[in-house]
């Protein structure tokens, strides 16, 4: 029982850890067996819970690997996997004994997995004893026969245990392998799951290239990775992470360590061959890809405006949807010639223009009195602005105008220059006009973050009192990002209704402010590279409000999805997917402040000149 | 009530100072109350170009309080307040700035997160014009700007030595040492190019060495940088060195007003701050 102490601070900072001798590990049998039961406990309740949510039957016809796994079962085998890796978790802290991970690991996450598991035993045998459908609504009689793989009760008992704690064990074995085992590993699972996720796009972008024959060996005929190519996909994507030995992340540390200007042609070159990629890809793409990169850029749109609200100016917006319902109804008025009252049919560019003047003024009508609350209060209101909007919308009073509930239908598509239109039908166009204006969006955050207007705002974030102190008239500044916000949110509105071709007021619920704070949120506040990922990520691959995602079956549980994902993105990495620097500097002023000191570039209080001065 | 305040002793002032120059910044029975509490009482103050006053006095006497009126982040419930001839009254806070008063808080309120020199770069805000338009199309008056609010940040931020210049520009200001931090608020409130600065406890948690260059500094600000300078300060040995003027608060009134040796020697300021002696009528 006698473990390593942890080495002092000063010598790990220089890396003294790897003179340390190699570490003991512990006896099977000594497990925190109070830990262990209550990761087990969490986790047979999570499995309950999942599995009366009906989401494995739901999911069960998405298939991720042949025969052997669906997504519904997937998503019954995530839980005690988790909690056989998390089980095996030491915090490390000084003068605490450090362990290897050993058999102990592999012990406590198999009867970690196996309590988990055994969550959905107990489960089984209260199915078949009791009616529990009287009060848990949502699953369906097909789940006990998913339970028990078409066997008795006490197959359904005896057989989650046992999976439970296989899989438990392979979280446990995880946390033994070294850093390029693991490596290898994740990457071989990624790249599966990645393979399974990817199956719609893949196979429409093979249609595109006239690939087909390499997607039919690797997609079963009715979805679903085959068994075999899933083995080689591993194998390869093992073979290559252990060559690549994390060359990416060294590239990056290489980029990121690089002076001025050279990281800047770096950079600049990054970005001028996404937008390539971007710009090439969609035309060997089908329909389908091309509706997804509309949708995601659509949102990419949206959470950029936000950001500028939020992630720049720290003004948090409940309510962004009004901007995007104006925009999108603006454009619609001015272009359709059925819309009620007024109908100039404008084209789609002059229009757009009356739509961004229209929205930048309801933008400042709305934040005028907004803007001088602050905090929770700020939020509440804006929340109840962004209702406002929608319920004006739908009122009777102004149906004359905007069509009540029934909406404005038969909007044209978007007419460029005359040059072409860009309806819904071809989503490919609507893509492209969506590039156009993610790319407008993009410079705007960029250019406005790098000025004396950027700085203004972030000073605001910190502290708005002293901004004001030191001469910022913080109401102006505030307002302008209100104002440029809804501004972004407006292209994406009039896009939106060009590419719908109809609006209703039930487009622009408040679920949708959320969705966007939510995408904005998890990729990183503050951070355009981030918004995008978490776009392409949330958007993408679990759908939007409307818009299905890569993983189509998911749409019923998406909500329930995001906020998993957000309860775990705030407590793992709460400075999002792909955080700004200033955020993270937010989130670990402390880490950083110690990590400084041990570089040693925080002494200097009687440092250098104050030594010459003399005593008073 | 407020009659009986220490009115009484303004002719000090005009001793110290004479000429009768019209003061930079001059406040005239200004009286803040919070709930009941008159935390200033119908005070007349002044400050003239190029001096160095200092505001002492035991806690809780109003020091922050007359701060906080004249920079406006504090409402006042009486009185007028002057700068430059023209009254203060009715502006924000940033108007105030703009107009020529910056200040720095007792408890330093950096903008932590942002780096040494954005810090130094943000606060010329009201100096500056350049806005939106600007910053989309990469005007050349845009550019040229922004040089010109480098440039004025590295010299001001020069002027502390090598203390906050070459690869402190880009730390974040979090991970300064705490006297850095108190220069690099003197350094934020410098950029806004002020007339009058006030210094909230400039030298408060440093030691002793730090605490003498910085008070050779205050001096300097004055001579170099022609700024009058308004400092709240504890530390006697301080205030000796620094003040033409020393003005002695207690309960929201003036109670004394003149050079150090006066001030420090008068039997009110040390009834203030060592409280009555046995005698009692």
């Amino acid at each position: 029982m006698t473990g390593v102490l942890l080495p002092p601070p000063e010598t790990g900072a220089m890396g003294g850890r790897a003179e340390t001798p190699p570490a003991p590990s512990r006896a099977v049998l000594a497990q925190d067996w109070r830990r262990l039961v209550r990761l087990g406990a969490v986790g047979a309740f999570a499995q309950v819970f999942i599995a009366l949510s009906n989401m494995p039957v739901r999911l069960d016809e998405r298939v991720v690997v042949k025969p052997v796994l669906s997504l519904g079962y997937l998503t019954l085998l995530v839980v005690p996997f988790a909690a056989g890796y998390r089980v095996g978790h030491q915090i490390k802290r000084e003068g605490m004994p450090v362990y290897a991970a050993g058999a102990h690991e592999v012990a406590g996450g198999a009867a970690c997995g196996a309590l988990a598991g055994g969550g959905l035993s107990l489960l089984a045998v209260l199915l078949a004893n009791f009616d529990l459908r009287e009060p848990l609504v949502n699953w369906s009689p097909m789940l006990a026969e998913l339970l028990a793989f078409g066997n008795a009760t006490w197959f359904a008992v005896v057989v989650w245990l046992l999976i439970g704690a296989a899989i438990g064990a392979v979280g446990g074995i995880l946390r033994t392998l070294g850093p390029r085992t693991r490596r290898a590993a994740v990457t071989m699972a990624l790249a599966v799951a990645g393979a399974a996720v990817m199956e719609p796009l893949v196979v429409d972008l093979a249609e595109g290239m006239r690939l087909e024959a390499l997607t039919d060996r690797l997609y079963a005929r009715r979805g679903g990775v085959n068994w075999t190519s899933a083995l080689g996909l591993a194998a390869g994507s093992g073979v290559l992470a252990v060559l690549g030995r994390g060359r990416i992340r060294q590239a990056r540390a290489h980029i990121a360590s690089l002076e001025g200007a050279k990281r800047n042609r770096a950079n600049s070159g990054l970005i001028v061959l996404t937008g390539a990629a971007l710009i090439i890809l969609p035309l060997f793409a089908g329909k389908l890809t091309n509706e997804l990169l509309a949708n995601v850029g659509l949102f990419v749109l949206l959470a950029l405006g936000l950001n500028v609200v939020v992630g720049l100016a720290g003004i948090l917006d409940l309510g962004y949807v009004a901007f995007f319902a104006v925009g999108s109804y603006s454009a619609a008025v001015l272009t359709a010639a059925t819309s009620p009252r007024i109908n100039p049919e404008l084209p789609w560019l002059v229009a757009l223009i009356a739509v961004v003047i229209i929205t930048g003024l309801v933008g400042l009508f709305i934040g005028a009195p907004v803007i001088r609350m602050r905090g929770d209060y700020l939020a509440i209101v804006t929340l109840g602005f962004g209702e406002i909007i929608r319920l004006l919308f739908l009122s009777d009073w102004l149906s004359g105008w905007f069509g009540g509930s029934q909406g404005i239908t038969k909007i044209p598509g978007a007419g460029i220059f005359g040059l072409t239109s860009v309806a819904g039908t071809d989503p490919r166009r609507v893509f492209y006009l969506v590039l156009a204006f993610c790319a407008i969006a993009i410079y705007v955050s960029w250019r406005l973050e790098r000025s004396r207007l950027g700085r203004a705002w972030t000073a605001v974030r910190e502290d708005e009192t002293v901004a004001e102190a030191m001469g910022i008239n913080t109401v102006n500044v505030k307002l302008l990002a209100f104002v440029v916000g809804a501004i972004l949110g407006s292209f994406s509105g009039a896009i939106f209704s060009a590419k719908v071709g109809s609006v209703f007021p039930n487009s622009f619920l408040i679920l949708v402010s959320i969705v966007i704070l939510v995408v904005v949120i998890f990729g990183g506040m503050g951070s355009i590279v981030g918004v995008i990922a978490g776009s392409a990520v949330l958007i993408g691959v679990l759908g939007g409000p409307k818009q299905p995602g890569l993983l189509a079956e998911f749409s019923e549980f998406k909500l329930l999805i995001y906020g998993a994902l957000l309860i775990w993105m705030m407590l793992a990495r709460p400075e999002g997917l792909i955080p700004s620097v200033r955020r993270s500097r937010e989130l670990h002023q402390e880490e950083m402040a110690q990590d400084a000191w041990l570089r040693g570039q925080v002494e200097d209080d009687d440092g250098s000149g104050a030594q010459a001065a003399p005593t008073p | 009530m407020t009659a009986t305040n220490g009115n009484g002793l303004a002719p000090g002032a005009d001793a110290a100072n004479g000429t009768g120059r019209r003061p930079l910044l001059e406040t005239r029975g200004l009286s803040v109350d919070f709930g009941g509490l008159h935390a200033l009482d119908g005070l007349d103050f002044e400050v003239h170009e190029g001096e160095i006053v200092s505001v002492i006095g035991p806690n809780g006497a109003g020091k922050t309080t007359l701060f906080n009126a004249i920079t406006a982040t504090v409402e006042r419930s009486a009185g007028d307040i002057l700068f430059e001839g023209t009254s203060l009254l009715g502006l924000d806070p940033n108007r105030v700035t703009a107009r020529g008063i910056a200040r720095t808080f007792q408890n330093v309120r950096l903008f932590a997160n942002m780096t040494v020199l954005e810090n130094v770069m943000v606060s010329q805000h009201c100096r500056t014009r350049q806005h939106a338009f600007g910053a989309l199309f990469y005007t050349p008056s845009f550019r040229r700007e922004e040089a010109e609010i480098r440039r004025r940040a590295e010299k001001v931020l020069g002027f502390f030595g090598s203390r906050l210049v070459g690869y402190r520009f880009d730390q974040p200001a979090f991970t300064l040492s705490y006297a850095n931090r108190r220069r690099l608020e003197i350094a934020r409130a410098m950029a806004t190019q002020p007339k009058l600065i006030l210094l909230d406890e400039p030298v408060a948690g440093m030691n002793p060495v730090e605490s003498a260059e910085l008070t050779g500094m205050i001096g300097r600000l004055r001579d170099e940088w022609g700024f009058a300078i308004v400092v709240i300060e504890h530390q006697m040995d301080v205030v000796r060195e620094v003040s033409d003027r020393v003005v002695v608060l207690d309960h929201g009134t003036k109670i004394a007003e003149g050079d150090y040796a006066d001030v420090s020697t008068d039997p009110r300021v040390i009834e203030a701050y060592l409280g009555q002696g046995t005698e009692t009528s």
